[in-house]
């Protein structure tokens, strides 16, 4: 009995008493190796079809309001980005996507080919004797289309009175916009081949009785353009022309043609710098018709936009859309924010 | 039933242990490369080298190649180029059973070439390289945000670092396969 318990009871011991020195020399050793391999990327969230398990045992990943892995819906990417920043370009007046004033060949939308993208924007303009807000959306299907919707308040402030259709009377225009990239890609590719898009933008004037009495021919009208937009890596200049047939008075707002004026292609281009990723500052130029013979003058400016995150970026610009329903020097502030998926 | 458990049994018992040491990849004809002793790279079949597979002519710049570091800036930006790739769970399948010892010296040499820093460019052309790839153009965008950190990193000012994207941007073409 003696001699079966001895060397029980010296098992016993040894678990009860083990060499500490080992198991505490371990977990400084295994810090100071995860230590030396530094990791200086942040930990990628799992993909989807990770089991749950596997996902909710997964460290957390950097959070943004929906990730960056978006979603996958058969063999679409929906949300997903992937583009490089501010080559959505930023939302025009008219819904587009572009410079502020002028239209590009740019898809908005930060998805890839076979993914969807949203965006959505809101813009002010204070000028001396009025104000411009307008906002609206898009989406965006692959590098290919890009479909756009648009909301355009001008407030006539005190003007309104002084042109007799009332104080603080508000133009309303809702422009429809849908733009197709031809060929070509605004960075990759031939330097030669710039990025090409057709596109249309329908507009509807919400004040028809008013603007058939300024003498607009319509209330409604269609625009289309072709647009061309290439990145000068060498140069880190961007540049965009745009070629727009339209009737449009002060892009809709006023109504579209006269007794004797209709169709007539207008310019548009901007040229900007870059000066890192996130950005960007140029100038921009858009001519315009003027069908009613209220002075209607072509617009520029001098603007800067910035990609606070991969998803927001902020515009600012100092505008001169000289003269407006004969109020001239129409120069001032604009302020321009632009979410994008 | 019984009869069945018996003479597996039995055959279990008759099958014989393999010997100690058996070379298992010998045995299923399991080739294995040996990285070269002197550059640690991985051997590869020969081909024709010139400074045409780099896909572009070099800048003719001093002030650009000072831009970057010199040889020695080049070489680091490309092997941390590498480096963030290799870790960017959206790129990094890419990159896996390539040799990174060696696309870290070709890629290095490429943009050094490039540049105009003297280098000779000793790598396959793009298109070979990418032939089997899949390289979509968002894993093009992955890597040239990767570069861009890697050049951030190094402090080459931005007007610099687009004059190489410049030259690499053509090459999408040869690249992005899909």
């Amino acid at each position: 009995m003696t001699h079966l318990l001895a060397p029980m009871l010296a098992l016993t011991a040894a678990a009860a008493a083990p060499e500490p020195a080992l198991r505490i020399a371990y977990a400084p050793m295994l810090d100071a190796e995860a230590k030396a391999e530094a990791p200086v990327i942040p930990p990628a969230p799992l993909p989807l079809d990770a089991t749950p398990t596997q996902r909710a045992m997964a460290p957390p990943g950097e959070v943004t309001a929906l990730a960056d892995e978006g979603l996958r819906i058969g063999k679409v990417d929906v949300l997903a980005g992937g583009k490089l920043l501010l080559t959505n370009g930023v939302s025009t007046l008219e819904g587009s996507s572009g410079g502020g004033l002028a239209r590009w060949a740019t898809i908005g939308g930060r998805q890839m080919r076979s993914g969807i993208g949203l965006s959505a924007h809101g813009i002010a303009i204070e000028l001396p004797d009025f104000g411009w807000r307008s906002y609206g959306g898009l989406l965006g299907l692959g590098d290919r289309l890009e479909l756009s919707i648009a909301r355009a308040d001008f407030d006539t402030r005190d003007a309104g009175a002084l042109l007799g259709i009332g104080q603080g009377y508000t133009f309303n225009l809702d422009t429809f916009g849908a733009k197709l990239r031809v060929t070509g890609d605004a960075v990759y590719g031939e330097t030669w081949l710039p990025q090409i898009a057709i596109g249309v933008e329908h507009k509807r004037s919400r004040d028809a009785a008013l603007v058939r009495a300024l003498g607009a021919a319509d209330a409604s009208g269609t625009d289309y353009t072709l647009s061309v937009t290439k990145l000068l890596l060498a140069q880190s200049l961007l540049v965009n022309g745009t070629l727009r047939y339209t009737k449009a008075n002060e892009l809709g707002l006023l109504g579209f043609g006269s007794a004797n004026a209709g169709y007539r292609v207008q310019f548009e281009g901007s040229l900007s710098y870059q000066l890192s990723r996130r950005a960007v500052i140029g100038a921009e130029y858009r001519s315009k018709p003027d069908n009613l013979g209220l002075g209607d003058d072509d617009w520029m400016d001098i603007f800067a936009a910035y990609a606070l995150t991969d998803h927001l970026t902020l515009t600012a610009a100092y505008v001169d859309l000289g003269s407006i329903a004969t109020f001239s020097d129409q120069r001032g502030g604009f302020l321009s924010a632009q979410v994008a998926f | 039933m019984l009869l069945t458990t018996a003479t597996a049994a039995a055959l279990m018992l008759l099958q014989q242990a393999p010997a100690e040491g058996t070379d298992w990849d010998a045995e299923f004809g399991v080739e294995t490369k040996e990285r070269d002793p002197v550059t640690d790279e991985f051997p590869v079949d020969p081909y024709p080298q010139s400074n045409a597979n780099a896909g572009a002519g070099p800048y003719n710049s001093a002030r650009l190649v000072e831009a970057f570091g010199g040889r020695e800036g080049i070489r680091r930006i490309a092997e941390r180029t590498v480096e963030l790739s290799e870790a960017d769970p959206r790129i990094a399948a890419i990159f896996e059973s390539h040799d990174m010892v060696r696309l870290k010296r070709t890629l290095s040499e490429q943009f050094c070439y490039l540049l105009g820093a003297g280098c000779d460019y000793t790598g396959r052309d793009m298109r070979t390289i990418h032939a089997e790839m899949g390289v979509t153009k968002a894993d093009m965008n992955a890597l040239v945000e990767n570069l861009q950190a890697a050049m951030r990193e190094t402090g080459v000012p931005f007007a610099a670092q687009n004059r190489l994207l410049a030259k690499l941007a053509p090459m999408s073409r040869q690249v992005v396969t899909r």
